[in-house]
């Protein structure tokens, strides 16, 4: 080490720092720098290419009188808060389900949790298979007798969100499962004894007791899901392309047309940039309780 | 977290509660898995067979004809070489990635664990945090920087980018890894006059291949599934086998052909799949990493 050499501060330590170099170099240039560019070029007028010639919110005002935008902004909040709720309930469900010392819950796993293996490209494309009106479920449900059978979710306006969630929640749920029941198995089995003893239905231990324990988990997962959620892009691409017409238009596939298809970078970078405020309100009040909680301890 | 629960199971298998217990969880079983039997099935069809039946219904006449073509000849836009060039490509994109990421994400992680200096916390909250960053808002800089560089739309280009959204999550979980290792270790080593390198590589490597597995498994899965960074900086000649497996399925031109879209798309879940399969708890230690800070 450089121990010997002259105490030079920046030297002291060299090989950590050169070994951080990378790290270094993604913090300030890449998290930082590109994204405080992007914010100062949202208030340009930029077309096809980035120009120096700022223009105030003139960029925010017409991003919010866009239909398309405005669209894209209903469908992540519709998006979010339905997936968000879904997945949470669901995936604690099970994962209190699998927590009841039950057999094969290895297989079980496995099966809930395989879907988060893949790529939203080929989730996308087999709910789009599912989902096709003319040789899908619908179909296959008309041909057992029901004829009546209506489930045509990917070319109405009014629906197509609920294909994206059908999706969505397919491919999500076992991780948030998996997410809680490692929760679950951190919660003191003396808990459950003490309920046991005072004759506490084991429900309202979850409700109760253990649910508020496992508040840290909840909160994490949350942060976790919902900054996904913002990102939502591959699976639209794949299962609807944004149709019918706007219809199922997200804000990740907004900034990727205006940028490289339609070039118009000041747009794109106004709307990427109200995707990092979004994601800097969920995420300020969670730093907030995690600097809260280490205090306590 | 590891462990496996013990003492005896319960014995009542006919309560009613375990009854309903159990349909809940096979009801559930039965919703995740449907899409990969009507995959299967489907793939296994011939077109006719396709218009005639329905999804649920195994194939009458088995035939693998469907993946043969998705692999072989299927078209995108102009080309008709099938899902083997997107194929080698992620491949090609896939191996340098991975090792890379590992290798910069793990020196990192020791650094930061016994080596810490000045500020050295300070990036890291930044990394971390930086990670919920969408992607969105850093693309074009980093269009411009790489093209700056002279590797945009390039294997460097790709293997770049992945290199850096991998880091945080890689570096948060060999920073914890090596964090939980004993001091003394480390210390002991110091005194025999090991230094950086020597401690890393001579006594933290060997101790470490769970970790570095859970790396592989992270690395391999996410960067296989990557759709947007291929699509922006690959080049178009290097798209990786997602892009173009949606170019083949959502191409317009054509009669739709069902059979080989199902089969292309199974090929390209395949390798994510197996990693899965045979990887088993160490993924779910993988994914867990994200949400456990320590």
């Amino acid at each position: 080490m450089a121990d010997d050499a002259k105490p030079n501060p920046y030297f002291k330590n060299l090989n950590a720092k050169v070994a951080a170099m990378p790290m270094i170099f993604t913090t300030l240039v890449v998290f930082v720098g590109c994204s405080l560019w992007t914010v100062i070029y949202s208030f340009s007028a930029s077309r096809s290419l980035p120009v120096n010639e700022f223009v105030g919110f003139a960029q925010y005002d017409r991003l919010f009188n866009t239909s398309r935008w405005n669209k894209s902004v209903e469908n992540i909040a519709i998006y979010g808060v339905v997936s968000l709720c879904f997945s949470l309930v669901v995936g604690f469900v099970l994962a209190a389900l699998m927590d009841q010392k039950i057999r094969f819950e290895n297989t079980f796993r496995t099966i809930y949790l395989y879907p988060f293996a893949l790529s939203f490209i080929v989730t996308g494309l087999v709910w789009q298979w599912i989902l096709n009106p003319t040789l899908g479920l619908q179909k296959a449900v008309r041909d057992m007798g029901w004829e009546s059978f209506s489930f045509d979710l990917i070319s109405h306006r009014d629906t197509v969100i609920y294909a994206l969630l059908i999706a969505g929640i397919w491919q999500g749920t076992g991780f948030v499962m998996a997410l809680m029941l490692a929760g679950l198995r951190g919660v003191d089995d003396d808990i459950w004894k003490a309920a046991r003893v005072d004759g506490i239905p084991k429900w309202k231990t979850y409700l109760f007791v253990v649910i508020p324990m496992m508040r840290g988990v909840f909160v994490t997962t949350l942060v976790i899901i919902a900054s996904g959620i913002v990102r939502l892009y591959d699976l639209v691409v794949a299962l609807t392309k944004g149709g019918p017409g706007i219809a199922s238009e997200v804000p990740a596939k907004y900034v990727y047309d205006f940028m490289f298809e339609r070039g118009n970078v000041g747009q794109a970078l106004a709307a990427s940039t109200v995707m990092l405020t979004t994601v800097l309100i969920i995420l300020i009040p969670w730093v907030y309780l995690e600097y809260g909680q280490k205090k306590r301890v | 977290m590891t462990n496996e629960p013990f003492g005896p199971r319960p014995r009542r298998m006919l309560d009613p509660g375990r009854i309903i217990l159990y349909s809940v969880l096979i009801v559930a079983a039965i919703y995740y898995l449907l899409p990969l039997y009507i995959m299967v099935m489907t793939s296994m069809k011939g077109m006719p067979e396709i218009r005639l039946g329905n999804i649920f219904s195994p194939p009458v006449e088995v035939t693998f004809e469907p993946w043969v073509k998705a692999w072989d000849t299927a078209c995108t836009g102009l080309y008709c070489e099938g899902l083997k060039v997107g194929f080698w490509n992620s491949m090609q994109i896939l191996i340098p990635s991975v090792i890379i990421s590992i290798v910069i994400a793990s020196v990192n992680g020791y650094a930061l664990s016994f080596w810490r200096f000045r500020g050295s916390e300070v990036f890291f909250t930044i990394l971390i945090f930086g990670s919920f960053i969408p992607y969105q808002v850093m693309l074009y800089p980093l269009v411009i920087i790489t093209r700056e560089l002279g590797i945009f739309g390039s294997l460097t280009g790709i293997i770049f980018i992945h290199t850096i959204f991998g880091m945080p999550i890689l570096t948060l979980l060999f920073r914890n890894y090596f964090a939980s290792l004993p001091m003394e270790l480390f210390k002991a080593a110091r005194v025999d006059g090991a230094g950086f390198w020597g401690i890393f590589l001579k006594i933290l490597v060997p101790m470490s291949p769970p970790i570095f597995v859970v790396a592989i498994i992270l690395q391999v899965t996410g960067i296989w599934n990557d759709f947007l960074f291929g699509v922006i900086f690959a080049g178009t000649k290097n798209f990786p086998m997602t892009v173009q497996l949606n170019n083949i399925v959502n191409s317009t031109q054509g009669v739709k052909e069902y059979n080989v879209n199902m089969a292309a798309t199974i090929l390209t879940g395949a390798v994510p799949l197996l990693i899965y399969f045979i990887s088993g708890k160490l993924f779910v230690r993988g994914i867990a990493a994200g949400a456990v800070k320590g």
